[in-house]
């Protein structure tokens, strides 16, 4: 790529928009996803017996859902960036390179 | 040996049940070895599978013509859900499906630790790596990692740390072939390694990616498919109700513990374990090391690293990883429900137990007894034979991502200065093809005890310690240099192996050194080595100021505005 093109782009109020806003859509959603994991990491290293509560009368734990919650979070959140970043991110991208490119 | 014949073709699953509660009480019967005859069914089965996968190979070999057609896909002529189900494909490795339903059995929830673990990478992978990768990469890892830094050093680092994981990852995948074949064919289990690799050079030397791609496509299909009609049955038996599923594997988990001469207490309690974090995890270091090791190994891992260079777009990439986040989670959701199934139907059934009360054919083969319980030796064939092809595809994959780090980055890139022909490169792909293989087999019999899931986190753990930390800094921090980049890796990787093989699992389980002699006492190096590695590109870059390093950070703009946009890469697959 030629320098002067990336100047350009740099330039670009809409790149700078881009950028951060993506930045910082991912991290915050990589944080949620971490203290999600972590905690429930933390969960198993210090307080076992917390996840092996029973629930009712039965032998299910509380563990069961909160595992399964887990990984339906996991899919879900990696679906609502999915969603955005196609999206108004994209958009955002394709007028940058229009205004770049011409 | 002598042998009682397998039961007839399936039994009605109710009948099963009723017969895995008993049969822990009729201990006597544990005390013989049971062998299985060759089963002609399952076999023909196998063959078909393995007879289609190589015509596959045959049809991908006339289209594979130059360097680029080996290593990518048909040019990243690749739609985003194809391409999900292969990174999908990858992923649901013989680590995943036979190891983790293993875990599951044996431990209960302590399995669902490993699939949760190997699911979060997921997410991260998507917001800070996935898009950002697509739009700097071609063939390798190192093209983006090396991007803005001098190249030699960079590539070798990466050419490394791609063989190390790789490496590890194969030895998990050659113990599930050996022992699933030793199984099925009743032949020795280093025979039964030696073919998995002789097929697996098949596939890569005359396939290249697009082969790989494609068997590893219909294969994730098939094994969803598989291990949907399993979960099914195994829920079915219990009317759908999870809380009778768990009821009875705590029901038969304490059987077993009693048979073992505990008291009814301890029994109760021992039965009850399985519901709960249990021995798996004994400290919060090595729970925490381990988690890490699991959600940012995912990132580093050279096979799945290279499937997003196989989409035309950022937006394929993204959807992508989306379709292979939904279709791994759901998968691991089966995994836990095949592994309860186990505990079920095989672990209280004497047709699948050996005389000392383990698993014929080795602690991985928990899912395939249970396909042979719930379906029967057709459905055994089905899910032994997508087994197989899985372990193949995924050992081709891996093969290919180690081939092309050294023909693409040693040779072509440090070795020839760029200025290698494309022949030249495709002979030593297939070279290295070769060694891996031979590699790849002997470390597989020398590994053959090891429980799969857990080798496959090992490799993660090097992953998150030496790829992840050099592929996030030199993406996204802008004063990290070639030398912070190289010296830091390096830590990260040597750190990483070194404290693996004085782990508890290689140092006294493998080489078979007294137990308590490990030097390192926690089940994954990751929280040290992802951190030495850390620190040390941080350091190392803070102080390097050497020319090469003003270069590096002024690169970084430019390198920046192409990962944000995917200007410049636009169509970069088409080569």
């Amino acid at each position: 790529m030629q320098a002067d093109l990336a100047t350009r782009i740099v330039r670009d109020p809409r790149y700078q928009e881009l950028k951060s806003k993506r930045t910082r859509f991912g991290w915050w959603l990589a944080l949620s996803m971490m203290v999600v994991y972590y905690g429930f990491v933390l969960l198993v290293a210090f307080n076992k017996p917390f996840l092996a509560t029973r629930l009712g009368t039965g032998v299910t734990t509380i563990g069961m859902p909160i595992g399964l919650g887990i990984i339906i979070f996991t899919v879900a959140i990696t679906a609502i960036y999915v969603r955005r970043a196609n999206g108004e991110f994209d958009a955002l991208t394709e007028q940058i390179a229009k205004g770049a490119l011409e | 040996m002598s042998t009682p014949r397998p039961t007839r073709r399936s039994v009605a699953a109710l009948a099963l049940l009723a017969c895995a509660g008993t049969a822990w009480a009729a201990g006597g019967d544990l005390g013989q070895a049971v062998k299985q005859p060759i089963n002609w069914t399952a076999i023909s089965m196998f063959a078909a599978f393995v007879v289609g996968t190589l015509f596959i190979t045959k049809w991908a070999a006339a289209k594979t013509k130059s360097a680029s057609d080996f290593y990518n896909t048909a040019g990243g002529g690749i739609t985003g859900f194809q391409n999900g189900m292969a990174i999908a494909g990858d992923y649901m490795s013989a680590a995943s499906f036979l190891g983790i339903s293993a875990a599951v059995m044996v431990g209960g929830f302590d399995g669902l630790i490993y699939s949760i673990g190997f699911l979060v990478g997921w997410p991260v992978v998507t917001f800070l790596l996935a898009e950002r990768l697509r739009n700097l990469g071609k063939f390798t890892f190192a093209d983006v990692a090396a991007f803005r830094f001098a190249q030699t050093p960079v590539r070798v680092f990466a050419a490394s740390g791609t063989l190390v994981v790789v490496a590890f990852y194969l030895i998990a995948q050659m113990v599930g072939a050996g022992q699933l074949i030793k199984l099925l064919f009743g032949l020795e289990y280093w025979i039964a390694v030696v073919i998995v690799g002789a097929l697996m050079m098949v596939y890569v030397l005359f396939g290249g990616m697009t082969a790989t791609t494609w068997v590893q496509i219909i294969k994730a299909c098939l094994l969803l498919c598989g291990a949907t009609f399993m979960a099914f049955m195994v829920l079915y038996s219990f009317g759908f109700s999870t809380e009778a599923m768990f009821a009875k594997a705590v029901e038969i988990k304490t059987g077993i513990a009693a048979l073992a001469g505990k008291s009814p207490d301890d029994a109760a309690r021992q039965g009850f374990s399985i519901m709960g974090p249990g021995g798996f995890i004994k400290d919060p270091i090595s729970a925490i090391s381990f988690g890490m090791a699991l959600m940012f190994g995912t990132a580093g891992l050279p096979h799945i690293l290279m499937r997003f260079f196989t989409v035309p777009n950022a937006k394929e990439a993204r959807k992508s990883v989306l379709w292979a986040t939904v279709w791994i989670g759901y998968f691991y959701i089966l995994t836990f429900i095949i592994g309860f199934g186990a505990i079920t139907f095989v672990l209280a059934n004497p047709q699948f137990l050996d005389g000392a009360g383990g698993l014929l054919g080795g602690g991985n083969m928990a899912a395939i007894h249970l396909a042979k319980a719930v379906g029967g030796n057709v459905f055994l064939g089905f899910i032994s034979a997508v087994a197989f092809a899985t372990i193949l595809a995924v050992v081709a994959g891996l093969t290919l991502s180690g081939a092309s780090a050294v023909s693409h980055d040693l040779y072509a890139t440090v070795w020839k200065k760029g200025k290698a022909d494309g022949a030249s490169e495709l002979r030593v792909s297939k070279i290295t093809t070769i060694a891996l293989g031979i590699i790849a087999v002997v470390l597989g019999i020398v590994f053959e005890k090891q429980n799969i899931a857990f080798m496959v986190s090992l490799a993660f753990a090097i992953a998150a310690s030496a790829n992840f930390p050099v592929l996030l800094m030199s993406v996204l921090w802008k004063d990290c240099t070639t030398r912070g980049a190289v010296i830091g890796g390096f830590l990260g990787l040597a750190s990483s192996v070194l404290l693996t093989f004085v782990s508890p699992a290689v140092w006294e389980q493998t080489l078979g050194n007294p137990k308590g002699s490990a030097l390192f006492p926690y089940a994954s190096p990751a929280l040290f080595s992802m951190t030495i590695g850390f620190v040390g590109i941080w350091l190392f870059s803070i102080l390097d100021k050497s020319p090469r390093a003003a270069q590096d950070r002024a690169g970084f703009e430019a390198q920046q505005v192409r990962s944000e946009t995917g200007i410049g890469a636009l169509g970069a697959s088409g080569h």
